[in-house]
């Protein structure tokens, strides 16, 4: 199981701040796992239609699209950031 | 030197002058202390509150790793970086950046580098609520803000 983690805007198109996945094997890199969960639902579809503006973190460190998810314990999907 | 700089993501406000005391008080090798404060302002009296969302833990570890570049690149005594979530309202105070170092350039360098990297890097997003009480939605990010990053990888590659 892998642990999902939305936030802003993605949080609110998904309805959930997080949840468990059981990844299916042919989900190899972060750009499959996002291609993968925009068939999971409406609002997974209305997060994630654009998925090059979404950004990734692994187990708490951004990663780009190409990285594999193996391993990962937490995956973090996001809009880009605007803090400061 | 080893510095020990302070990170810290809080809900609670925070005071600029005790920050600045706490990296100067008791020694004699600072020369520059340079601190940015980040307020809320009202966008012309549109906005009654910021809401910022935040990834608990994860915005205090990128901005650990921030700082710790920061350290590699400048010869700072000490930095303090304090970010705050929820809701805040104009006037109050979002973000902190103290940088203390023997002299000014590096002072400046480090706190003007580190604004740029908590910017686009930590993992904060702002949500505007408007006076009518309408929900203004999210703040894009901006393209400025992903151009000010550049100039200091240019720097680094020098």
């Amino acid at each position: 199981m892998t642990k999902l983690l939305y936030f802003a805007w993605v949080r609110e198109r998904i309805g959930k701040r997080e949840e468990e996945i059981d990844l299916p094997a042919e989900v190899v890199t972060v750009s499959d796992l996002l291609e993968w969960l925009r068939d999971k639902g409406d609002g997974y579809a209305e997060a994630l239609q654009q998925p090059q503006v979404i950004r990734v973190a692994i187990n708490e460190e951004h990663v780009d699209h190409r990285e594999a998810i193996a391993g990962a314990r937490e995956i973090a999907l996001f809009p880009p950031m605007t803090g400061g | 030197m080893a510095i020990a700089p302070t990170v810290r993501v809080q809900q609670q406000d925070f005071d600029l002058a005790a920050e600045v005391a706490a990296l100067t008080s008791g020694r004699t090798d600072v020369g520059a202390v340079v601190t940015f404060s980040g307020l809320c302002r009202d966008e012309g009296g549109a906005l009654a509150a910021l809401e910022l969302e935040h990834y608990p833990g994860m915005a205090e570890a990128e901005i650990k790793r921030i700082v710790s570049e920061a350290i590699t690149r400048w010869p700072v005594t000490g930095l303090t970086i304090i970010h705050r979530y929820g809701q805040i309202h104009p006037g109050e105070n979002i973000v902190l950046v103290v940088a203390a170092s023997p002299h000014r350039q590096a002072a400046f360098e480090a706190a003007s580098f580190l604004m740029d990297y908590l910017k686009s890097r930590a993992p904060f997003w702002k949500k505007e609520h408007h006076v009518d009480g309408s929900a203004g939605g999210w703040v894009e990010a901006k393209e400025a803000d992903a151009t000010a990053l550049k100039r200091w990888d240019e720097k680094g590659q020098r």
